[in-house]
């Protein structure tokens, strides 16, 4: 039995949901960068599955693709968890559910 | 390509996701995020994109995972708990994976097999940023300069 596009885009889908399942249910602002990064790498995971699956490109486009998208998200972590200290400093928590100032 | 291996990675991978999403204490969701995005980038070697699995096991378990780890260790004191569940977000994340599911086992075209392509090697991407990609390199790398600028100027301390 060969490998098919379908089975890696429904490991991709697990995976997406697996980390929109962490960012939604956590309260806790780092396990929730944790299920950001999660569905970042399902959609790496995406580009790289399309790549291999469609006829050759040269340049290879969704390799390109993945490797910005890689970048991009590592500096999204730096920044997120930078947030996080500065939260931790102001409020003394990382509990998102405490973070309701600007509530009405 | 053989279906047996990619089929075992995933399923370690998942495993591990899962555990990083619902684990309670956080330094062991950090590993086992860590070992999921081992599993990503071994799949990405078995499609055969070896650089960019190396890439991601560089950026994401040498920079990225260290990173949540210090984080974990500057905001330590704050161990609140974590423990009542929001079946909402669950209930949300199994729809959408339900939904996904459904649509791509019901593409036809997605039913297909790898087609025969020349392996990737280092200088076939290198030779692609240095040309067609280089003003998009360029904006990479702007961006990361100031992304890590204004994560140094968010965490410096606030004079008084």
């Amino acid at each position: 039995m060969t490998l098919t596009l379908q089975v890696v885009l429904v490991v991709s889908a697990a995976l997406f949901s697996t980390g929109l399942l962490a960012a939604l249910s956590r309260r806790h602002a780092i396990f929730i960068l944790i299920g950001i990064e999660m569905m970042l790498a399902a959609a790496n995971l995406n580009f790289i599955a399309f790549w291999r699956f469609s006829p050759q490109s040269q340049p290879p486009v969704g390799v390109m693709i993945a490797i910005f998208s890689i970048a991009i998200s590592a500096a999204e972590a730096a920044v997120g968890l930078a947030l996080v200290i500065a939260v931790y400093r102001h409020y003394g928590t990382t509990n998102v559910d405490h973070l309701d100032q600007l509530k009405g | 390509m053989s279906s047996a291996a990619a089929v075992i990675i995933a399923i370690l991978m998942l495993a591990a996701a899962l555990a990083a999403a619902t684990v309670q204490k956080l330094m062991h969701a950090t590993l086992s995020f860590a070992l999921a995005l081992v599993g990503v980038a071994a799949l990405f070697f078995l499609l055969g994109a070896e650089f960019v699995g190396l890439v991601l096991v560089f950026v994401y378990i040498g920079a990225v995972a260290v990173l949540i780890v210090f984080t974990i260790l500057l905001t330590r004191r704050d161990v609140g708990n974590d423990r009542d569940a929001n079946w909402g977000g669950a209930l949300l994340a199994v729809a959408v994976f339900g939904g996904l599911t459904w649509a791509i086992l019901k593409t036809q075209s997605v039913a297909i097999v790898a087609p025969h392509i020349r392996t990737l090697t280092v200088k076939r991407i290198g030779e692609a940023l240095m040309t067609g990609y280089v003003w998009p390199l360029q904006c990479v790398g702007l961006l990361l300069t100031a992304a890590l600028i204004g994560a140094l100027v968010l965490v410096m301390e606030e004079k008084r």
